[in-house]
């Protein structure tokens, strides 16, 4: 403690240089955050207990399409209360850059199981009986300001007509909303009739792209996830039960392995920020040369002249470190709202203390080299100049 | 104060860590020599040096530019270790010390005041001047308490919360100084003191030094360029090419 005003002394020397070295760390961090949000999303062990509603999709693959007619054999499950089921359509509107989810899907079933997903008695009742009806969510009827009446036509990018043709038409019956602010992911997607995408398509007809299986008794649903990829194990389409989650999941994962793509950007912002740091603090050592040198003189041990410029490298690391994960903390909400819940990451206890032990760690690198340099230090030749 | 006549009231209450002797003669060179490697060649600074200087003197070590006054200071200071020869002060061989128990003996018996001041320039005064505290055990308002007795000594109490750059040359001399004294050393070793000083501020400092040697009974040997900056001192011997004339 009593060697405190002597750090404070090394740190606020040059201010300007201290703040910009603190808001590069701070930067760091804020990314190392967020990033290592994603990061412990993606890693997360995968789990079904205590779930009440499970995804059933191909082992191999979630593109590859599952038999129609497993559903009878999955609602033959003890433990099963209902089956839906659903496929992933990716029709366009007009241009790519409109995308949004648009899925066929068994509507009374799908209805029933996701209870989340409020939609009026008479609208419900239309999206039933309408073949071409479709039903979307609210952000997603005020993003193109559609109505219900409106006819909407999506181009296939995965089911081209029987009829040759590329565009199909859906008429809007109903607009819902989430039953909670954190599900309000849900009002970006578009859903209509399983049996007319399917009844049109040219290919994979009598084929789902996922079952969704809602368990009675979510401290069942170990079993229950167990039970249904047993029942088909050795088949010509072996299945994977996971949690709603880990499918999300599935679907991100398509694009590389996430994990590998974080943790090299990680790898990158650290790296660079060793660099940049480990130069600074040379620099601002080899300014305190003769300072240093008279604390020698005056009989300061090379121990702990070497420990005031360790401390100081750490001290800049854990509070622009702190405050990067701070922010980092204050901008995961943000960034979940901005995406209606779609990335909603939570910052754990385990990113804060690899976080602290990265930010020790890093003060230590940076820090030992002109803490070394002070070892070797001639007082003679300093304080000669 | 195991040393001088009087003690500085600004002293903490700390006993050296090494026994010390009574004798007559503080400071005593046998057949001192330094030499450096300077490229491939080896350059003699210092040659043969016999010096004694008794407890209480003021010496004043004069010499042209090169001639080994600020290497001879070095040795007797603990700052650096003859080629040959011995340093003994107050009885200890000091050129037997590694540099970690060099360390310790100058935090306890060596004030240093340098040309430059060489004050950390973020530090108050006061902090300055606590500086040597922080290797004792001083409680915080104990190493505070010490320094405004010294910074007293000194007169720059009413400029103890003010940064060397908030003040002139020969105040940051002063303060230079009130560090050098809080930690009670028998010794005070001066570079060029007033080499940066004008001529009022340097006759300020060497009045200084004077009443410290006179009042508090501190051996001082000053390294210095100016005949009247060593009309100051008790003694004055000349150096030339590493070798004492006079």
């Amino acid at each position: 403690m009593k060697y405190l005003p002597l750090l404070w002394a090394g740190l606020l020397r040059r201010k300007t240089r201290t703040v910009l070295t603190l808001l590069s760390v701070v930067a760091a961090f804020t990314l190392f955050g967020m990033l290592d949000a994603v990061r412990i999303a993606f890693n997360a062990p995968n789990s079904v207990a205590g779930l009440n509603r499970l995804i059933v999709t191909s082992r191999f693959s979630i593109i590859q399409p599952l038999p129609f007619a497993y559903i009878s054999r999955i609602q033959a499950i003890t433990g099963v209360q209902d089956v839906a089921y659903a496929i992933w359509f990716g029709g366009i509107y007009q241009d790519r850059k409109n995308f949004f989810p648009n899925m066929a899907v068994s509507v009374q079933e799908y209805l029933t199981i996701h209870p989340e997903l409020v939609l009026p008695a008479a609208q419900q009742q239309a999206f039933r009986h309408t073949r071409t009806g479709a039903i979307i969510g609210r952000t997603l009827a005020e993003r193109f300001d559609w109505k219900i009446g409106d006819k909407i036509p999506l181009k296939a990018t995965i089911f081209p007509k029987k009829d040759g043709g590329n565009i199909w038409t859906f008429d809007l019956v109903g607009i819902f909303h989430a039953d909670r602010p954190e599900l309000q992911g849900i009002e970006r997607q578009m859903l209509f009739h399983y049996d007319y995408v399917d009844e049109g398509r040219l290919q994979d007809q009598g084929t789902v792209g996922w079952y969704i299986v809602q368990v009675s008794d979510p401290a069942d649903s170990d079993r229950v996830a167990l039970a249904i990829d047993r029942l088909f194990a050795n088949s010509a389409h072996e299945t994977k039960t996971q949690s709603e989650k880990d499918f999300q999941r599935s679907f991100v994962k398509q694009i590389g392995n996430i994990g590998l793509i974080v943790s090299t950007i990680m790898g990158a912002v650290f790296f660079t920020l060793i660099l940049l740091t480990g130069n600074t603090m040379m620099q601002a050592i080899r300014e305190r040369i003769p300072e240093l040198a008279v604390l020698k003189t005056i009989g300061f041990p090379n121990r702990v002249v070497l420990l005031l410029v360790l401390a100081e490298a750490i001290v800049i690391m854990l509070c622009g470190g702190l405050g990067g994960l701070m922010l980092a903390h204050a901008l995961l909400p943000v960034m979940a709202t901005a995406t209606s819940g779609q990335l909603n990451l939570p910052l754990t206890l385990a990113t804060w203390l690899l976080g602290l032990a990265l930010m020790i760690l890093i003060g230590l690198l940076v820090g030992l080299p002109p803490a070394l340099r002070t070892l070797r230090l001639n007082v003679v030749d300093a304080l000669r100049g | 104060m195991a040393h001088g006549s009087k003690r500085n009231p600004a002293a903490p209450d700390t006993q050296p860590e090494q026994g010390i002797s009574t004798a007559v003669d503080l400071i005593r060179l046998r057949g001192v020599s330094k030499s450096y490697l300077r490229g491939k060649q080896r350059v003699e600074v210092l040659h043969h040096i016999d010096l004694d200087i008794p407890e209480g003197d003021f010496i004043a070590l004069m010499g042209p530019s090169g001639s080994g006054k600020t290497t001879l200071l070095n040795l007797i200071a603990g700052l650096d270790s003859p080629t040959h020869g011995s340093v003994t002060i107050a009885g200890q061989r000091i050129d037997r010390l590694s540099s970690g128990e060099l360390a310790r003996w100058r935090a306890t018996h060596v004030g240093f005041v340098f040309q430059f001041y060489n004050l950390l320039p973020m530090l108050s005064a006061q902090k300055n001047v606590e500086l040597p505290l922080l290797l004792t055990r001083l409680s915080a308002a104990q190493r505070r308490r010490h320094a405004n007795i010294a910074l007293q000594l000194v007169g720059l109490t009413e400029r103890a919360s003010h940064r060397p750059g908030e003040l002139s040359g020969g105040q940051q001399q002063r303060v230079a100084i009130a560090r050098a004294l809080v930690s009670d050393p028998m010794l005070l070793v001066c570079d060029e003191p007033t080499g940066d000083l004008d001529r009022h501020s340097a006759e300020e400092v060497l009045r200084l030094l004077q009443r410290l040697n006179r009042e508090y009974g501190k051996t001082m040997i000053m390294v210095t360029h100016d005949p009247k900056a060593a009309e100051h001192a008790l003694r004055t011997r000349h150096l030339d090419k590493g070798t004492l004339v006079g």
